[in-house]
């Protein structure tokens, strides 16, 4: 799916990155453990949906090399992280559904899980 | 190629900053996606550790054409029995460090996973040191 279908399909805003709309994305995780972002061993083309909002989750996405990030039930981004996702080049995008709503939606398009 | 970088205690804010900048480093150095990946991701791990469980410490990174050794000195407390440390879900994160999406247990076995050597030496009262390496 394009970033941006993500995005209408959820109602969900750009925070950072809206020039990367047009991109593809192929895999979805959802966590909101930090720990266990980290241990995944692919990195291409994945959406990371949590609900954890702080530095660390832009910290963990950084090094685990996954690219764009959607906030669930409208958490609010400090300007510290928009510092760094913009400096790495990441998509943040909020949206006010739950994560169990966001994961249902996307999955039932066609947007496919890591396991 | 020598580096150093200082991890404050209680620092959560700042942790990551190291292994991001060892991630620029070895980009700049044409390293393979991979390669870094595994290296940032058990740097990261390890950062965290030391301000999560520990009073921060010294961040020592080695980088020559082979390979990259990091080696993480923190200053205590120590830990009391490493082989059950590195048992994948044994934490004992405060609920402050749940919150900010860690305390699972999986960071020690994480590293171990991702590195191609791993030494653990601890002292109690004194602090821990992890030397890890991973070869290009
Ligand atoms: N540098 C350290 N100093 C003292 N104790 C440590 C240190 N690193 C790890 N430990 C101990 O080992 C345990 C396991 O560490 P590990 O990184 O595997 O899990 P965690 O940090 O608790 O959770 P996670 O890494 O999944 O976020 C910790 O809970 C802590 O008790
Ligand atoms: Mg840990």
């Amino acid at each position: 799916m394009k970033i941006k279908d993500i995005a209408e399909l959820l109602d969900a805003t750009f925070v950072t990155g809206e020039s990367h709309a047009e991109e593809e994305i192929d895999f979805g995780f959802a966590s909101d453990l930090m720990s266990d972002v980290l241990t995944l061993k692919q990195s291409d083309r994945i959406l990371l949906l949590t609900g954890l909002c702080n530095i660390q989750t832009i910290r963990t996405a950084e090094m685990a090399n996954i690219e764009v990030v959607l906030f669930v039930r409208n958490k609010s981004v400090t300007n510290e992280m928009i510092e760094i996702a913009e400096e790495e080049n990441m998509v943040l995008l909020q949206c006010k559904y739950s994560l169990f709503r966001a994961v249902g939606m996307l999955y039932s398009k066609g947007l496919s899980p890591i396991f | 190629m020598h580096f150093e970088y200082t991890i404050m205690e209680n620092d959560f804010a700042n942790a990551g900053t190291a292994s991001s900048a060892i991630k620029k480093t070895l980009k700049h150095l044409n390293i393979d996606a991979n390669k870094i990946k595994r290296v940032v991701v058990a740097v990261y791990e390890a950062e965290v550790n030391a301000i999560a469980h520990a009073y921060g410490g010294t961040i020592y990174v080695d980088i020559d054409g082979e390979k990259i050794i990091v080696k993480i000195a923190d200053k205590g407390p120590g830990i009391p029995d490493i082989a059950l440390a590195m048992q994948e879900g044994y934490s004992t994160a405060s609920p402050k460090v749940r919150e900010m999406g860690f305390g699972a247990g999986m960071g020690l076995p994480n590293i171990k996973n991702n590195v191609d050597d791993l030494d653990i030496k601890t002292q109690i009262g004194v602090g821990t040191e992890i030397t890890m390496i991973v070869k290009f």
